[in-house]
């Protein structure tokens, strides 16, 4: 078994519960201002928590960490578990850093139903929380579902666009039934492993906690079956191409808050390196599994880049390289190496940085011109210094400039999956070609030449609480750039857990009856 | 203490480059510029005493700051390697650096983006610090593309100029192809030597097969070619001519451009093991040394002709690595860096005199309006034309020498020819620039000026540089220059070469240059009507030059057009066939809907209990399922799903 390291205190619950116990007592207030303190407030109270559990978090180990365990079903072996690992413990930070950051951004953005939108926004920081934390796999299908209801409204009511009510829509029925097949996989999961329980009469006879789940082996058919079905949840979540069309309507037609959580937590790919990979190691280095996932990668790198190419509005170029993005992110998980998968989780942290950010960089130039296209920008560099620079070294970061973050998880990326395989690495690298373009050039219309017809010449610079919020993004960007240290180090125990895990199959492992080795 | 100092070297301008560009706004254009240059001028005396210290004590040093990128099999520290080599890329960094920061103070002077200027300025400085200072691919790769970020921002310095910001743009993604290319070797040699940092890859060296040689080699050429503006890469430097001329002095003629050839010679022995590799990169060398010197012949711009000079110069110094003259390579690295910095910076004091005019065919006879600038920019036009005994010479006629003596008669022949076309072409530009009657329109002509003293200053080390810089390499091959160089370069092959041989080929090569200067002066001098005969007689080849070969229409048609179109096509793509298909699935979903609640009623208990899985569902719990916690919604789907499961295990179980 996976060491766990337990918590006298319930810490996780409070994170847990924090957010929505927050909503509910928003409910109490009219005055709207009261509202944007007190949701501001519950946010970095629960951002202070996650800091306080990344700072007690101990590095370089693969336990699980903080871990809460209360029997719910018991009957149905679900169970009310959580705790944080290596894998999980950096999004938990990085959601709570974000909704801080949504919540500021929305401060004078967000003018009608403030305080729905601000319990939405609450609401959905718990059920992602949620996400990240449940060992249980009922547990983290519940708030995996739960998730889609705050976003739903989220998208339908505060969305800019036209088109908004069919993208929420579509947004939650493509991951409605992504979730169908996921869940038919947790079933299976749960049902081999009453089989086994069975055998070996071993208690509980049913389970659906990761750390149990783990330690019995899993035929490799079933494995491969249980994959394609967790994978279709988690690559319509993710969206891993071809599976992607509904992330550009969402990110074009919603709020930029919501934009935010969707571009910059990479639930979906979370879920391959939470649950897909160590439970189903056989599978997921399998021939044909390796094969699919890199082509859809690959082609995910080069699909994104080329359509942010031609993209007119900024949003929806966005969503292109952030499609692009997960291509890497699947290249990298899929080379079952350190340095793949290691990558592929610092990205997909960085993304929360980057990709987030220049979402919120698209914010900005939205409240100046109640658009994102083009064609109502143009010289902005010399009206709006500040944003041009905040918007040029992001998107530096995004791109992987070396000193920024996005260079480290790039760069691990590319190493590990040529490591793997040279030709898939070769193809990869390319992208970090497209990339430069895409971003350069919309960069070079949209920021630099002379002033845009449909600029105004009385256009503001970023005011202090934009500045806030970019500057909080560049200070992670850099540290994570110059520095990763803690940042890897806290990582570092559960890659190697599952590198060894991928060598080691779970047949093995269960013989051994110690499936992950703790250092 | 030397590590100290090393650390220090890209510390002082890193500092420099926070202060100005955090509270830059705060205080005056003379604190910001104090700051700069003052920076450089610290990193360039702390080179100065590691570089006293490695010329007495003989030793390389290695520094590590910290830990960078680490886990599993990969350590990547940020740590520094001083050795020779870096020695002589520092000096000529911080040396050069020093000199143009304290000119641009001058130049730059009433810019508004004055304190940005500086403040990218010192940016390249560090970056181009850990480039030549790295002891790893990767701290390499950091300052590789670090440079290419200052490039970009100080291209597009005047971004409001559609022009400049186009080059910016350019500049950056051509040289993310190279950079692309150098990615892959880093991953090469990673996956062969388990390592990147240079010391521990040189060692296992024997270890490495020719091919695998060859496929490094050839992925680092990639990123030399971009960085170095070799062909095919090169388009992007002439364009690059936007950004201020202390920029094009300092980034795009001494030293982010020699970063290829600085990563080459670091590397020979890779590329030692790899005749193939070799012989592509002199090729690619004397080709691109020949090809662009053809354009400068043409080109109005006085900061193009400049740049297609660099160009051709580079090719001289790739084509010295490819033929294993490596320590003649950084020879002419660093004479190249003093004249052409001078050069450009003299071409600065030109277009400052002439209110920003750029054009050769608008000047004329200013050699007694700005009289230093003409004498400084001869000293360096005799330089770059390799005359006896100024410092191009030297180090040209070394790689020259070395092609004729190891029989690569080819190279020799096109360097040759290349070394006649430079000095017609900067003797043409000369002329036009200075001699003759003026040219220009009255009202620029009445506000000729000789620069300040803060600008002239510089540009008078830099002419003793061109003057004496050559007698660094003297005697030929057996120089300081080539003894202090001999741990890391080596010699690249002792010959015994005839004295007379040398003699004889250094004759020639002072004949050639002359002999381009003749010609020029017969052209631009004696007979003016000669150059538009030549050119209406020879339309076809005339028009084809002033175009560049047509080279970047080319790749628009073959490269950007195409992906562009590619791009549109794939977004209808998207739109109408993937978002079509999801649609019509979506339409499917009513269906399966209903059939879900159907199943719901009468298949699912049925199922469970045929298995005899249900009764392990206590009946009271399931309800309270179905009925407390989870929306309706979910009751269908968790009841479909256990159905799909059962099936499916059914099925496994058959």
């Amino acid at each position: 078994m996976l060491e766990e390291l337990a918590s006298t205190f319930p810490i996780l619950t409070c994170i847990l519960f924090l957010p929505v116990i927050g909503a509910v007592v928003l409910w109490l207030f009219d005055d709207e201002d009261m509202v944007r303190t007190s949701a501001l407030t519950v946010a970095l109270l629960e951002l202070a928590l996650c800091v306080f559990v990344l700072l007690r978090f101990i590095p370089e180990s693969a336990a699980m960490q903080f871990s809460e365990h209360v029997p719910w079903i018991p009957a149905l072996g679900v169970s009310y578990h959580l705790a944080v690992d290596g894998i999980s413990v950096l999004f938990v930070g990085l959601t709570a850093f974000l909704t801080v950051l949504i919540i500021i951004y929305s401060w004078d953005t967000v003018r009608h139903q403030v305080k729905l939108y601000m319990m939405a926004l609450l609401a959905l920081e718990t059920t992602t929380m949620g996400v990240l934390l449940s060992i249980d796999l009922i547990l983290f299908f519940v708030f995996w579902e739960l998730m889609l209801i705050p976003s739903y409204f989220l998208i339908k009511l505060w969305g800019g666009g036209a088109e908004r009510h069919y993208a929420a829509l579509k947004f939650v029925l493509y991951t409605l039934l992504g979730s169908v097949f996921m869940l038919v996989g947790i079933a299976l999961l749960d049902i081999n492993y009453h089989q086994w329980a069975m055998l070996r009469h071993m208690e509980p006879t049913y389970s659906f906690d990761l750390l149990q789940l783990l330690s019995v082996p899993i035929p490799f058919d079933q494995q491969v079956l249980i994959f394609w079905l967790l994978f279709l949840g988690f690559a319509f979540k993710a969206p891993v191409f071809p599976f992607h069309t509904w992330l550009p309507d969402a990110l074009f037609e919603g709020p930029i808050g919501m934009a935010v959580v969707l571009a910059g937590l990479k639930l979906g790919t979370f879920g391959f390196i939470r649950f897909s990979i160590p439970l189903l190691p056989d599978a997921s280095k399998s021939q044909t599994v390796v094969a699919i996932t890199m082509a859809l990668g690959l082609a995910a790198i080069l699909y994104g880049a080329i359509m942010a190419l031609v993209q007119q509005d900024f949003r929806r170029l966005l969503a292109f390289s952030s499609i692009s993005h997960l291509g890497f992110v699947v290249i990298g998980l899929f080379a079952l190496n350190y340095q793949g998968l290691q990558g592929s989780l610092l990205t997909m942290i960085n993304l929360g940085f980057s990709t987030a950010g220049l979402f919120f960089i698209a914010g900005f130039l939205y409240s100046r011109q109640q658009s994102t296209q083009l064609s109502s920008f143009g010289g902005m560099a010399k009206q709006t210094p500040l944003l041009a620079s905040f918007f040029l070294f992001i998107g530096l970061a995004s791109i992987g400039l070396p000193g920024t973050n996005g260079f480290v998880g790039e760069f691990l990326i590319l190493l590990g999956t040529f490591k793997a395989n040279w030709l898939y690495g070769g193809i990869a690298v390319t992208g970090v070609i497209f990339g430069a373009a895409y971003f350069l050039w919309y960069y070079e219309r949209s920021m630099l030449g002379p002033l845009g017809k449909a600029v105004k010449e009385s256009m503001s610079d970023l005011h202090p609480r934009e500045i806030l919020i970019a500057a909080a993004l560049s200070v992670m960007i850099l540290w994570i750039g110059l520095y990763p240290a803690p940042f890897l180090r806290m990582m570092n125990g559960s890659v190697q857990a599952l590198v060894d895990r991928l060598e080691g199959g779970t047949v093995a492992s269960a013989e051994s009856k110690q499936p992950i080795r703790v250092d | 203490m030397t590590d100290l100092l090393i650390k220090l070297i890209p510390l002082f301008p890193l500092l420099a480059v926070i202060l100005n560009g955090l509270l830059g706004k705060r205080y005056s254009h003379e604190t910001a510029h104090r700051l700069a240059w003052g920076s450089v001028g610290l990193s360039f005396l702390s080179t100065i005493a590691v570089f006293v210290d490695i010329l007495r004590t003989g030793k390389s040093y290695e520094v590590i700051a910290y830990q960078w990128i680490f886990g599993g099999d990969l350590t990547i520290n940020l740590a520094y390697l001083v050795d020779p080599l870096t020695c002589i890329m520092l000096l000529v960094v911080t040396g050069v650096g020093l000199l143009i920061h304290i000119y641009s103070v001058g130049y730059m002077h009433g810019e508004s983006g004055f304190t940005r200027f500086f403040t990218y300025m010192n940016l390249f400085m560090v970056s181009m610090l850990l480039l030549v200072m790295g002891n790893n691919y990767v701290v390499l790769f950091i300052g590789w593309e670090g440079v290419g970020l200052c490039s970009y921002l100080l291209i597009g310095y005047y971004y409001d100029k559609v022009s400049a910001a186009k080059a910016a743009s350019k500049a950056f993604v051509v040289n993310r192809i190279g950079d692309a290319g150098f990615l892959l070797a880093i991953f090469l040699i990673f996956v062969n030597f388990k390592t990147l940092d240079y010391t521990k890859v040189f060692a296992q060296i024997g270890l490495l097969s020719p091919e695998m040689a060859t496929a490094i080699a050839l992925c680092l050429l990639v990123g030399a070619v971009g960085k170095s503006a070799q062909i095919p890469l090169y388009t992007w430097l002439p364009d690059a001519m936007e950004g201020p001329t202390p920029v094009s002095a300092l980034i795009h003629a001494a030293t982010m451009v020699t970063a290829g050839v600085y990563m080459i010679v670091r590397n020979h022995v890779i590329f030692d093991s790899s005749p193939t590799a070799m012989a592509i990169v002199g090729t690619i060398g004397g080709i691109t040394a020949l090809f662009a010197a053809t354009i400068g012949l043409v080109q109005t711009d006085i900061k193009r002709v400049l740049a297609y000079s660099t160009v051709s110069q580079l090719g001289y110094m790739f084509l010295g690595c490819g033929i294993g003259a490596y320590t003649a390579a950084i020879f002419h690295l660093m004479t190249h860096a003093f004249f052409k910095a001078l050069l450009f910076l003299t071409a600065g004091s030109v277009i400052h005199a002439l209110s920003g005019e750029q054009d050769i065919r608008k000047m004329g006879g200013l050699s007694s309006k700005i009289p230093w600038t003409h004498r400084l920019f001869l000293i360096g036009t005799i330089a770059i034309a390799g005359i006896p005994p100024l410092a191009g010479f030297w180090s040209k006629d070394e790689i020259l020498a070395h092609a004729f003596t190891h029989h690569h008669y080819l190279l020799y022949g096109m360097a040759a020819l290349g070394a006649l076309l430079t000095s017609f072409y900067m003797f043409r530009l000369m002329y036009l620039t200075f001699y003759g009657t003026s040219r220009m329109d009255h009202h620029t002509e009445e506000h000729v000026h000789e620069s300040p003293m803060v600008m002239v200053g510089p540009l008078m080390v830099l002419g003793v540089l061109s003057i004496l810089g050559g007698f660094l390499g003297f005697p030929p091959e057996q120089g300081w220059l080539h003894q202090f160089l001999e741990p890391v370069a080596g010699l690249g092959g002792e010959h015994a070469v005839s004295t007379g041989l040398v003699l004889t080929l250094m004759m020639v090569a002072t004949g050639i240059a002359l002999l381009g200067w003749a010609l020029a002066h017969y052209f631009y001098s004696v007979n003016l009507s000669a150059p538009d005969r030549l050119a209406k007689q020879f339309k076809a080849a005339y028009t084809t030059l002033l175009n560049k070969y047509y080279i970047d229409e080319l790749y628009d048609l073959i490269w950007v057009e195409p992906t562009k179109t590619l791009g549109r096509w794939l977004d209808w793509f998207d739109r109408f066939v993937i978002d079509g298909l999801v649609h019509a699935v979506a339409q499917l979903a009513d269906l399966v809907a209903a059939a879900s609640t159907w199943a719901e009623k009468y298949v699912i208990y049925g199922g469970l209990n045929a298995i005899g899985y249900g009764n392990h569902l206590a009946a009271r719990q399931w309800r309270q399922l179905q009925s407390g916690m989870v929306h309706h919604y979910a009751a269908v789907i968790v009841a479909g799903i256990f159905l799909l499961a059962v099936i499916v295990q059914l099925i496994m179980q058959l």
